[in-house]
């Protein structure tokens, strides 16, 4: 909502300068954009008559004129205007004067005639934005020399405020002045309305078929209007102060009173409407061409203005294109209506539509001014356009008006609230000057919201008027006070904060990548993948929910390639989605993408790249915190972005909880990445589950160890004969450890040799050799038998 | 006997030039070992005179214990200096860089949300989390937001389908919480958030954190004070101006917007603040009764306060970031500057 400072102040003048009352409304919640004066700086321009014209002699487009500037001698100008002529009103720069960006005006010579000032266009002056062509033509009983700023009263400011949706009732200078009486303790002074008595009978019948929608519905006839009349450059110039363009003069008073009381309205052409306007919601296959020309196809739930022929109007949003007000208007069906707020929510948007109509109905336009608001429309229109009007007749459903609404409002509440006892006088001041009604209670007050407060239901919401009133920064401040409880914390449980710290100490740079991702990359690298889809997306690269860590940490791979950062290693934790939105799942994981060399650049040697093992001991460096590495198992396995040879599943208590390997080289193609890549990731819950350390006491006894080599076929895994050892190796077993792994020369084609060295140790004595021997006997045995594994010598 | 003087100068000199131990040793077993010459000085006393043997006794003695202390000064020398040409030797630059993975660093939106995590959790609040994939229900209806609700177009809301979309706040954690627990209730709840708006100062995702306190008795002024002294702990300045500006949330009432005074300039304008001197940084307000009517919380009895907060902006103000979309673009050179 944009007003001009100095309507506000026909209505309410504080003794505040204008950046005051700006402040003053922002601090109580209605929130101040911008404050701009309503023209640029110009001096010594004033309004001039132009009393002869001829044609220049050694230009063709320029004319030189004499104008009446009021000083007396009429002055020689040269103008290049096609519009000027004489007779006009003109704004006039006299030499020495200055135009906005400081364009001083000076004596000049145009193809040799003296020209002693300018007159000037709307832009020149910067009155509008665009580049208007030709002079500004004042009105006919403009003042001979007096200033322009002072003809036009251009020392003005517009003042713009943000309202919150709660706050419809502010969407009008008298709303706005309410409030800025309100904050000052002033009386408000609105124009006096009176009601105009009917020069004729006759009345347009109207017949609402959907009360619940709009309870009320009134109009007026207004015959022999003169459509061609010019608006008064007063109403033009505050409805330019408020955005609003001037159209011509029925349309100008209809959106200056709906500035001033808060009331859209709207006008008919009489002689375009057939038989009784009809209120009612619109029928299956119905159309309407509204005002901009536009066609809709209508929907059953939209309320209408319509007649017998039809559609006229999408109620409280817009009217249609062959109703309207046209230059052959003789009588003007003026209408006003309430229609409730959610009769009209949400109808514009469907539409594409947004309209100061429609943004007032949503928000809910006081009920009390329909009549009011035609009284005052008319009064414009007569003064404006003559005619003559009728009787102001219509549909009042008063049942389905908004309900008056009660509140007790207790005294004690609003304290307790507060923390601080206001004086009780202040508290009615405020309700009174708000419009409420107020009568005392014992407890505090019963009070009776006025009809223009939708947002005025209970008594939070006066709690609220009042200590907004009062003042937020005048209230106290202070410190809840609770009981120290202690809470539970599970000492086992990893949290998401140690996990992310694990991974910045293993070198790690945290990316957050947008939830939604490409279809296409996330096809390319999960082609199984089911996941929700944006109805709305901003973007189609945005428009699926990721099913997985991977696409965005591959993204922000190419991202920083393209950057020339070769070395790159990065981690996320966030939500990844799966499956259809019926059986959704929201799972948090950890993931991580790892690419080029394993130590940055340096001076030392290490110059390989990072490989599937430098990443599966950062994932287990995690695992690690949890102290149950044996409830984790990496399985060979194969996952379409990954290389089907360097791919495993991660396991957790038997149950698939991650993936990690290098990034398939057929999808590195279908990407156009050049470089390896290398990624993981596991689902949080799993990682985020340790445990308590449970303490074994410390035996004094020797280790014993012995170590085994084997010969087994390439394709055995490890892990195989590390779970071997540690079946058959007995209760005191202490240690396996892996110490090498070899092939080669030395070992036949295809196979492998695997080193492992295993520590006994008994808790209370010495362990001999026999039943050491007897132990590794049966895991020899057991080698050989599960896994042809031979024992090398 | 005679020759004692030359020999006792002659082992001087060998002494003093020997230039390792072993070369010592040799000296030491030529004039003082059971063979020695020295040695073999004394074993000639008998040939002496009894009057002359006691004193030429003395003279070897105590020529055999100069030497001797002279082969041990030496040795100690010789070793001392074997020492220093090892240590010299194996002498390095401890200029060069130190070896191994160098550490990496926290996103500065993580960074940040640690940060008021933990300023709320060390004085009893709780974290809390929820889906981000949410419903019509937990995302508007429990908080006032009926449809069609002016105030559903003020937040431009991603939709799978007429009721499932993304959360457009961390609200509906609240929501939940509230649900499934009894006050007193102390929450933050830190997440992705999503609206449909894409430009300079908006990206379609970014962070929140809301918080949430209910209990008997709670006020304005606790409100006031808790957002206070965040902020105060937030930027670290016990003297940054804080205001409250009247607001709308359909979910308080009632509701205030948070300025501070403008941490860039000081309060003084600048281009950050719009020449204000103020800045926006959160939303607040005390629990509409609406809302602890959806969560089953006696409104009568309990009161409470939430305020919420955008991640990004209070990380942009904090580390003096200037634009937004960085934050998702996860470049490297972006990202170290917050480790």
């Amino acid at each position: 909502m944009k007003f001009s400072e100095q309507w506000l102040r026909e209505w309410v003048s504080p003794q505040l300068d204008t950046q005051a009352i700006a402040d003053q409304i922002t601090m109580a919640g209605l929130e101040v954009d911008a404050v701009e004066p309503v023209a640029a700086a110009f001096t010594g321009v004033v309004v001039a008559e132009v009393v002869a014209k001829d044609a220049h002699p050694d230009a063709d487009k320029l004319n030189v004129c004499l104008v009446n500037d009021g000083s007396g001698e009429p002055v020689q100008v040269v103008c290049g205007a096609p519009n000027v002529a004489v007779g006009q009103k003109v704004p006039f720069a006299r030499v020495g004067g200055v135009l906005p960006g400081n364009f001083k005006i000076k004596k000049a010579k145009l193809r040799g005639v003296e020209s002693r000032g300018m007159i000037c266009s709307e832009s020149e002056l910067e009155l509008v934005e665009d580049t208007s062509s030709g002079i500004f033509v004042l009105s006919e009983d403009a003042p001979t020399g007096e200033a322009l700023r002072t003809y036009m009263a251009l020392d003005d400011h517009t003042i713009e405020v943000d309202l919150t949706p709660n706050r419809g009732d502010c969407l009008s200078l008298k709303g706005l002045a309410r409030e800025v009486g309100v904050l000052n303790q002033l009386d408000i002074t609105g124009p006096e309305i009176l009601p105009i008595a009917p020069g004729f009978d006759e009345t347009f019948p109207v017949r609402v078929e959907a009360p619940e929608l709009c309870p009320r519905y009134i109009g007026r006839l207004i015959r022999g209007v003169d459509v061609s009349a010019q608006t008064p450059l007063w109403m033009v110039e505050r409805l330019r102060r408020s955005g609003i363009r001037s159209i011509d003069p029925i349309v100008d008073i209809t959106n200056y009173v709906m500035l001033e009381l808060g009331q859209p309205m709207h006008a008919f052409d009489r002689d375009n409407l057939n038989g009784e306007i009809i209120v009612r919601q619109a029928r299956e296959g119905e159309r309407l061409v509204l005002l901009d020309g536009q066609e809709v196809n209508l929907r059953p739930e939209t309320l209408l203005i319509a007649d017998r022929n039809g559609p006229l109007a999408l109620a409280g949003v817009m009217g249609g294109e062959n109703s309207g007000i046209n230059p052959n208007t003789q009588t003007i069906f003026l209408e006003s209506a309430f229609f409730t707020p959610l009769a009209v929510a949400g109808q514009a948007r469907s539409y594409g539509l947004h309209t100061d109509a429609s943004h007032r109905f949503e928000r809910g336009v006081d009920p009390a001014l329909t009549e009011l608001a035609v009284e005052r429309a008319t009064q414009l229109l007569l003064d404006i356009c003559g005619g003559e009007a009728g009787p102001v007749k219509g549909v009042s459903d008063v049942s389905a008006l908004p309900a008056k609404r009660e509140i007790t409002f207790r005294e004690a509440r609003l304290h307790e609230a507060l923390s601080k006892p206001l004086p009780r006088e202040e508290v009615s001041g405020i309700l009174t000057r708000l419009g409420m009604q107020i009568s005392d209670l014992a407890e505090g007050w019963q009070v009776s919201v006025p009809s223009w407060r939708f947002d005025i239901a209970i008594e939070e919401d006066l709690i609220e008027e009042v200590a907004r009133i009062h003042g937020y920064n005048n209230l106290p401040v202070r410190r809840p006070a609770a009981r120290l409880a202690l809470k539970p914390q599970g000492e086992a449980r990893i949290t998401q904060a140690r996990l992310r710290h694990q991974m910045v100490a293993r070198g790690y740079q945290e990316a957050v990548t947008y939830s939604f991702v490409a279809p296409d990359l996330q096809a390319t690298l999960l082609p199984e993948a089911v996941s929700p889809q944006l109805a709305n997306p901003i973007s189609t690269d945005l428009s699926v929910m990721r099913a997985s860590l991977f696409p965005g940490l591959v993204r922000a791979l190419m991202h920083n390639l393209n950057r020339q950062q070769t070395r790159v290693r990065l981690f996320e934790t966030g939500l990844v989605f799966n499956g259809p939105l019926d059986d959704l799942n929201q799972t948090p994981m950890l993931g991580a993408i790892v690419c080029g060399s394993r130590y940055p650049e340096g001076w030392s040697g290490d110059k390989q790249n990072a490989d599937f093992y430098d990443l599966k001991g950062d994932l287990e460096s995690l695992i690690a915190l949890g102290g149950q590495p044996d409830t984790w198992r990496f399985e060979a396995a194969e996952h379409p972005s990954l290389h089907p040879g360097q791919c495993a599943r991660v396991m957790h208590n038997e149950q698939t909880v991650g993936w990690m390997g290098r990034l398939h080289p057929e999808v590195r193609g279908k990407l156009g990445l050049k470089v390896d890549a290398l990624l993981f990731e596991v689902r949080l819950d799993a990682l985020s589950e340790g445990a308590i350390p449970a303490f074994e006491p410390l035996s004094r006894q020797p280790e014993v160890r012995r170590d085994l080599a084997f010969t087994v076929a390439e394709d055995v895994p490890v892990q195989a004969l590390l779970d071997m050892a540690r079946a058959y190796a007995g209760e005191h077993l202490r240690q396996v450890r892996l110490f090498d792994v070899y092939a080669g020369k030395g070992v036949a084609d295809g196979h492998k040799s695997i080193a492992l060295g295993l520590t006994w140790q008994h808790p209370s004595r010495t362990l001999n050799d026999d039943e050491i021997n007897q132990l590794v006997d049966v895991i020899v045995t057991q080698a050989r038998e599960q896994h042809s594994a031979e024992l090398r010598s | 006997m005679d020759h004692l003087p030359t020999l006792v100068s002659q082992a001087h000199e060998a002494i003093k030039s020997a230039q390792s131990v072993a070369a010592l040793e040799e000296i030491r077993v030529r004039y003082l070992g059971k063979k020695g010459e020295l040695t073999a000085l004394l074993k000639g006393l008998g040939k002496l005179t009894p009057e002359e043997r006691p004193k030429a006794g003395e003279q070897i003695n105590q020529a055999k214990q100069r030497l001797a202390d002279d082969i041990d000064q030496r040795r100690h020398t010789l070793e001392q200096e074997a020492l220093n040409a090892r240590l010299a030797a194996e002498r390095i630059d401890v200029t060069l860089p130190g070896r191994g993975q160098p550490g990496g660093g926290l996103h500065p939106v993580t960074r940040t949300l640690e940060r008021i995590e933990g300023l709320f959790t060390r004085i009893g609040y709780d974290v809390a989390v929820g889906p981000e994939i949410e419903d019509d229900y937990h995302n508007f209806e429990a908080l006032n937001i009926p449809a069609h609700h002016p105030a559903r177009g003020m937040a431009d809301t991603f939709y799978f389908d007429a009721t499932r979309l993304l959360r457009t706040h961390t609200s509906p954690v609240q929501v939940r919480t509230m649900k499934n627990s009894e006050p007193p209730i102390r929450i933050v709840c830190p997440g992705r958030v999503y609206r449909s708006d894409s430009d300079l100062t908006h990206t379609p995702m970014f962070h929140q954190v809301e918080g949430l306190l209910v209990d008997e008795g709670v006020s304005f002024a606790d409100l006031k004070g808790t957002i206070e002294d965040f902020l105060h702990a937030f930027f670290e300045r016990d003297d940054l101006s804080v205001r409250f500006r009247p607001s709308y949330f359909p979910f308080t009432e009632p509701s205030a917007e948070v300025d501070i005074q403008c941490v860039m300039c000081s309060g003084q304008g600048c281009r950050v603040c719009s020449h204000s001197g103020w800045l926006e940084v959160m939303g607040c307000g005390m629990v509409h009764p609406e809302v602890f009517r959806h969560s089953g919380i006696d409104a009568e009895r309990f009161t409470g306060f939430a305020f919420g907060m955008g991640a990004e902006r209070l990380a942009m103000l904090r580390y003096g970031v200037n634009d937004l979309r960085l934050f998702f673009e996860n470049d490297l050179r972006f990202l170290r500057q917050f480790a």
